[in-house]
């Protein structure tokens, strides 16, 4: 089990995580700032947040070892 | 294999490192970085750095003990300054040389200064940490500023200074801003959108002489005799490969060190992010790319083949950039005099997004402030024109 932290001020709506990891983030309709959907993963959703933290462009997300 | 040498500690050359160690390389992992900081994140400095809004630690791409974590020797402040293919060893510029097993060349760009541009104060470029820092200094103490270039970095630099309170001329050599990168219609939208903040902007110029009082810049005069005062000149034209250090060495640089697609120069020897010169499988074409996600992926996939994976590098190439309220993405390859189509909204209008096509292909998605529809529409790149059916995009 993982926790996900995003900073919303750092995020510049790639949309990197969301194609990632589709159950766990989201963006925003008017910006595209990144949602959380969930702020837990479980070990089946784990690559994909590791995928998007890896990606994301703008040093969004950060993953914290649970 | 018993040590990988990274050249170059920037997105490129810190994501290879990372993966080197997630994918069991447990030897010797040397990162030779020429800067005078750790890696840092490029995208912020010329909008929140230059502003003010984020400060130097905001930008570190790892944490401080990013370097203990992944077992790297960090040789920070060093440049490399020669290669040598048969004794595979790296010459440094303190005289010292390091050997290595396997080489990942990471030593990205710099920006290219105009001809004949002068050494004074207030004259800047925008590359490194330091430049952002020594730009907001003069920025804080001006009252005009005149930028060069007005593409991405341009732009965005205009963008900053705007907001700063400052006065601002932006100057293009061609008839819209961003016209080779994006095309006439949003080209015409960004040179609207500069006009709407109050930015003077000179097109089809380029600037013939700088004046100096005092070892300090006061203005310019562009081609067609007009001067423009200013306390900082910004030039923002693009930029070059790091590549010099590898003359004579047996890697065939030409505008970037030459790739095949598995991002290999040479027997043992890689290059990634805005260095490499890499031939795109998908694409067929031989790129180098010069935006932020893509030293990040193309760090990655050559760590994984010098390791011996052999996949072939194929992104779908991504970049964005933020200027005022605007954030414009884009998803694919644009070249110039693609055909366009509007898929949302209009051009000119707060909101848009539409695809560049060629040959009745898709080459390209582009998104004006909508940011979650283009995701949606970036499978699009690479398919048949026919895709962008109106029935096929409202179901996108």
């Amino acid at each position: 089990m993982i926790k996900i932290h995003v900073d919303e001020h750092k995020c510049v709506g790639a949309g990197q995580c969301v194609m990632a990891a589709p159950l766990v983030f989201d963006q925003r309709d008017e910006d595209g700032v990144v949602v959380l959907l969930q702020d837990h993963a479980e070990k089946d959703l784990e690559p994909g947040v590791r995928k998007a933290a890896k990606l994301c462009p703008a040093l969004a997300i950060r993953v914290e070892e649970t | 294999m018993e040590r990988v040498v990274i050249v170059g500690g920037s997105v490129a050359g810190v994501t290879a490192v990372e993966t080197l160690r997630e994918d069991g390389f447990a030897g010797e992992l040397v990162l030779i970085n020429g800067e005078n900081h750790a890696g840092y994140d490029r995208p912020p400095l010329s909008k929140h750095v230059l502003s003010g809004r984020m400060q130097c630690s905001d930008v570190a791409l790892r944490p401080l003990d990013f370097n203990l974590q992944h077992r790297v020797d960090h040789r920070l402040g060093v440049r490399a300054t020669g290669l040598d293919l048969d004794r595979r060893i790296v010459l440094l510029d303190g005289g010292e040389h390091v050997r290595f097993d396997a080489l990942l060349i990471a030593t990205g760009v710099r920006a290219r200064p105009l001809a004949g541009q002068p050494a004074w104060r207030g004259i800047h470029t925008l590359r490194t940490l330091d430049d952002a820092l020594k730009l907001r200094t003069d920025l804080l103490n001006a009252s005009r500023v005149v930028v060069v270039g007005a593409g991405f970095l341009g732009s965005e630099v205009a963008a900053t200074a705007r907001k700063l309170g400052l006065h601002v001329t932006l100057i293009d050599a061609f008839a819209v801003p961003m016209l080779r990168q994006l095309g006439r219609e949003v080209g015409t939208a960004v040179l609207k959108t500069h006009g709407e903040h109050g930015v003077e902007m000179r097109a089809c110029r380029m600037v013939r002489d700088f004046e100096e009082r005092d070892g300090r810049v006061v203005g310019v005069t562009l081609d067609d005799g007009e001067h423009l005062a200013a306390d900082v000149v910004v030039v923002a034209i693009g930029a070059l490969p790091n590549t010099e250090w590898l003359v004579g060495s047996g890697i065939d640089a030409d505008d970037g060190v030459v790739c095949d697609e598995y991002c290999r120069a040479a027997n043992g020897v890689y290059a990634a992010g805005d260095v490499a010169r890499w031939f795109h499988p998908g694409l067929g074409a031989s790129l180098r790319i010069e935006h932020r996600m893509h030293a990040t992926e193309q760090g990655m996939a050559a760590a994984k083949n010098l390791l011996g994976k052999q996949v072939p590098f194929a992104p779908l190439p991504y970049f964005w950039t933020d200027f005022y309220d605007v954030k414009i993405q884009v998803f694919g390859r644009i070249a110039a005099n693609d055909a366009m189509k509007v898929l949302a909204g209009e051009i000119g209008a707060s909101s848009f997004a539409a695809a560049y096509h060629r040959g009745g292909v898709i080459t390209a998605v582009i998104g004006w402030n909508a940011s979650r529809k283009l995701r949606s529409l970036a499978p699009l790149v690479g398919e048949r024109v026919d895709a962008l059916a109106p029935a096929t995009i409202s179901a996108a």
